[in-house]
């Protein structure tokens, strides 16, 4: 297990290494938006990431809901967390493409606000589980997550049933796409995939060894020589 | 392909993120290790907090 983790990081960065290749110098140049066409490498592979993530926050929050696991309400959160950092990178990363190409960085139309509202939920679930103490905050946070899980489909639909400036998907879009740039678009998915998995398994351990702490931390106070409840 | 400030921009800042993000990983890893070094020091008490 712990020879695992090295392997895996030295594979998952030797993959994003040859990822950014394939996305920079592989696929070609696409003919009317040039070069910044390539931030496509990044953005949807990091939006497709943030969307697997909020689904597995949703799973759990379904099984922590259910059985009461406290494994699964970590798993939620690990996930929620590194879900708003790739949705994150999707709400950078999409202005600096919109600026050259639609000549502005914002609009409110309905595939970015409603991005821009996932994120905020998420930012919500978190604020939630930061500052709010007490036994119910899993649960609250746990419903939130159910909640919040509803808009995934959403923004990704929201393209199809809005007339929106955003282009149609990439999957199911009925357009075509290059098989260079859809190999370049696959293998970034994958590596930003194995990146945040290894992303989530260090702030699973992480999470996981901070509750010990805590519990030991209980402990000693209950133990406390003089006596004195905190 | 030609040098964009656009394109460097977005990779950049997606590499900032996600460095920034590693960080504070690192950093609460960290605290917690002086955490649990001070709980293994016999006769210590507990200097955490319930936040």
């Amino acid at each position: 297990m712990k020879k695992t983790f090295p392997i895996l990081g030295v594979l998952t960065a030797v993959l994003l290494i040859y990822a950014l290749y394939q996305g920079l110098v592989v696929a070609p140049t696409e003919r009317t938006m040039g070069d910044v066409q390539r931030i496509f490498y990044y953005h949807v592979p990091s939006a497709w990431t943030a969307f697997i993530l909020f689904f597995i926050n949703f799973g759990a929050s379904v099984v922590y809901l259910i059985k009461r696991n406290p494994a699964a309400d970590i798993v939620a959160l690990v996930c929620a967390e590194v879900g708003v950092v790739f949705c994150t990178v999707v709400l950078i990363t999409g202005p600096i493409w919109a600026r050259p190409v639609w000549g502005i960085w914002w609009t409110w139309d309905m595939r970015l606000t409603s991005t821009l509202v996932l994120w905020l939920i998420y930012v919500s679930y978190l604020f939630l589980r930061r500052f709010s103490s007490g036994g119910q905050t899993p649960t609250l946070a746990a419903a939130l997550a159910v909640l919040g899980a509803l808009c995934v489909p959403f923004v990704y639909f929201s393209i199809w049933f809005f007339r929106t400036q955003h282009p149609q998907p990439v999957m199911g879009g009925g357009g075509s796409i290059d098989p260079r740039m859809l190999h370049a678009l696959l293998i970034n998915w994958l590596a930003f995939s194995c990146f945040a998995f290894l992303v989530c398994w260090s702030r699973y351990r992480l999470e996981k060894l901070q509750r010990e702490v805590d519990q030991a931390h209980a402990m000693q106070s209950l133990l406390d020589p003089s006596g004195s409840v905190r | 392909m030609n040098g964009n400030p656009y394109l460097f921009a977005a990779y950049a800042v997606t590499w900032i993120i996600h460095i920034a993000y590693l960080g504070t990983i690192v950093r609460r890893y960290t605290r917690l290790r002086g955490e649990i070094e001070q709980l293994k020091k016999p006769g210590v008490r507990s200097s955490g907090n319930s936040d």
